[in-house]
């Protein structure tokens, strides 16, 4: 099995609002192998995207703070890195994709400019290296005639192939995990499966591990090696990509699966789970799936499932259905 | 799976109809605008009669013979002399070289305070902008116009040099008049820096120096731009009113302000206007065209305009 490369442990970010403490993420662990693509999913606001920001320390803060856990990149805890460390980390060992391609270039600055810019940074180029280096990885992205695009501003430039750019950024120091917030959300669904097809493409040539956000999946079936599902800030299943969908365990999972359209399967209406996720303000301490669950049992409103395998040591999930403990309450 | 992407085809057909920069947009709204157009064919003319204009002059600026005193224009003085013989025309002319300098340099220092205060006060927020806005409200609550008479008057009393002073001018002009545009950028700046491209940077771990004067400070070169040209108006503005004061440049160095000065008695304003007119017209002239510039500037660099 391929080494660890990022070491989620406990991690708690939690955010201070007037109404109360939310926490956006709440103990949550889970390991990113080298060269292996990991898929979190989950709906808006179960801390995905805070799970990132947390790795990369993006959180705004106040309101938002990281209080407990560790994250280990190559056995080092980044949290403990100082400012001008963590920046040197970052862009350069671990790299990001955001979701909106179109805000997120600088409108001012030549497409050229922006890849630069990190190549100069972190890899201590001149300029005139620099521009080779940029006009390769523009190549890499597959964007035809490189040394114009490298001249041209980000509105010339369509959405398709401003993501293709964020990607050329977020490679060019050869980082070793790309972490890639919901990078096709904002695309239609042919440039999706561009922009997958040369993400899956540049993990197989340059070894790097992906972290992927989504709530799309489709996207998750295509490109995870390993999944982990969040709801309400929590990790509840995290399985190989393969496992999870022949063999969801956690009820949200099921759902999130049935929820999907199939092809070639005539349907009046998709399912859709019941119910909206938790208020975060100071949740309880029991299953926060529990008021949309069918198989709500009296456990599960006041006690939180332990997070554990049940049967095949990849295959993690936090149910009190596949508990035995159930029966002694 | 296919190990080679498929690459990004362009469409021939919108892209042979090259993309306008911004720039070009904003060019071809500004040359749309008549009196903006009117106010920069203005401006350049006052630029060529001031920096070209004086080297076909006949005579010289010190040529003082007071044979030829309060002349009224004729044909070897075209606008006349003043009390002490001088050409008023040439003089009109070199009075506007120190007149257009004022305003740009000190224009320059205004916009070198004022943007890199405003951004830095944008970007870090809390305690730093606090600081440099509480700094830029205790400068505005002061009226410029007795802070330059009093600093005119200690330069007066430190007996500077009359043509090094102008120097100084330049300096007190512009370090006053930074806090309009430290405003104005600070506000840009508050906006631009929760923009997604931010966080990017952040993501690829820049400096803030390279945050701030990079990816920030050029998204705010519109609203710099509009205020600096009109800022040039006020300090040429400024400069006139403390030189008719006395307390600008002072002669034998010639400007526009000192010039109506000059004229400053009854007898001389109501029977010799040759003293008094073309110098006021300069200003007039200089400073309605560029607040007509600064104007057909706003609009055409204003995304929301669509024209």
């Amino acid at each position: 099995m391929a080494k660890d490369l990022v070491e989620f442990r406990n991690l708690e970010t939690h955010f201070q609002t007037t109404a109360g403490t939310v926490k956006a993420v709440d103990n949550v662990s889970f390991i990113i192998r080298e060269g292996e693509t990991l898929c979190v999913v989950g709906e808006s606001g179960c801390g995905k995207s805070v799970t990132a920001m947390s790795l990369m320390q993006l959180i705004e803060s106040p309101p938002g703070k990281i209080v407990g856990g560790e994250i280990l990149f190559e056995g080092e805890d980044l949290l403990k890195l100082s400012k001008r460390e963590m920046s040197r980390i970052r862009g350069n060992q671990i790299s990001m994709i955001f979701q909106e391609p179109m805000s997120s270039l600088n409108p001012v600055l030549t497409i050229g400019n922006q890849i630069s810019e990190p190549l100069m940074l972190h890899m201590l180029l001149d300029r005139k290296a620099a521009k080779k280096r940029a006009i390769e990885l523009i190549n890499l992205v597959g964007i035809s005639r490189p040394e114009k695009i490298f001249d041209s501003y980000p509105h010339e430039l369509s959405g398709g192939m401003r993501q293709r750019i964020m990607i050329a950024i977020a490679l060019s120091c050869d980082p070793k995990l790309l972490i890639a917030d919901e990078p096709t959300t904002a695309l239609d669904v042919t440039i999706q499966a561009q922009i997958l097809d040369l993400m899956r493409d540049i993990k197989q040539k340059l070894n790097t591990s992906i972290l992927l956000i989504t709530h799309d999946l489709g996207v998750v079936a295509e490109m995870a090696d390993y999944v982990v599902v969040m709801y309400a800030g929590k990790v509840i299943e995290e399985a190989p990509v393969l496992e999870l969908f022949q063999d969801p365990q956690h009820p949200y999972t099921k759902g999130l699966l049935k929820a999907k359209p199939i092809i070639n399967q005539k349907q009046e209406r998709l399912y859709s789970i019941p119910g909206q996720v938790p208020n975060p303000i100071d949740l309880e301490d029991n299953c926060h799936f529990h008021d949309r669950c069918e198989f709500c049992m009296d456990i599960c409103k006041v006690k939180q499932p332990p997070f554990r395998s049940h049967g095949k040591d990849t295959h993690k999930s936090a149910c009190w259905l596949y508990e035995e403990e159930r029966e002694v309450l | 799976m296919s190990a080679d992407v498929m690459p990004i085809t362009e469409n021939k057909n919108t892209k042979a109809k090259a993309v306008d920069t911004p720039w070009k947009t904003a060019m071809r709204r500004f040359t749309r605008n008549k009196l903006a157009v009117i106010g920069f064919i203005m401006i350049v003319f006052m630029f060529i009669l001031c920096f070209i204009g004086p080297l076909f002059s006949p005579h010289n600026l010190f040529d003082y013979s007071l044979k030829n005193k309060n002349l009224a224009p004729n044909g070897t003085y075209w606008l006349g002399t003043d009390k002490l013989g001088r050409d008023i025309l040439l003089r009109m002319m070199l009075a506007g070289r120190i007149s257009l300098l004022v305003g740009l340099v000190a224009t320059c220092i205004t916009v070198m305070i004022g943007a890199t205060l405003g951004a830095v006060a944008g970007f870090y927020g809390k305690l730093v902008d606090n600081l440099i806005m509480r700094v830029a409200d205790i400068f505005m609550a002061l009226p410029s116009l007795p802070i330059l008479i009093i600093l005119g008057a200690v330069l007066s009393d430190l007996k500077v040099h009359p043509s090094s002073r102008i120097y100084y001018l330049m300096v007190i002009i512009g370090v006053l008049n930074w806090t309009t545009l430290a405003r104005l950028v600070r506000g840009q700046i508050l906006t631009l820096r929760e923009q997604e491209f931010m966080q990017a940077t952040e993501a690829l771990g820049l400096k803030d120096k390279r945050k701030i004067f990079k990816h920030l400070l050029p998204n705010t070169i519109p609203v710099i731009i509009v205020a600096a040209t009109l800022s040039v108006a006020g300090a040429i503005l400024s400069e006139s009113a403390l030189s008719f004061l006395g307390i600008g440049v002072v002669p034998p160095t010639p400007s526009w302000g000192n010039m109506i000065s000059a004229a400053n008695n009854l007898i001389d304003f109501r029977k010799r206007p040759w003293l008094w007119i073309p110098p006021g017209m300069c200003i007039l002239i200089t400073s309605v065209a560029i607040n007509l510039i600064g104007d057909g500037l706003r609009d055409a660099l204003d995304p929301k305009t669509k024209k």
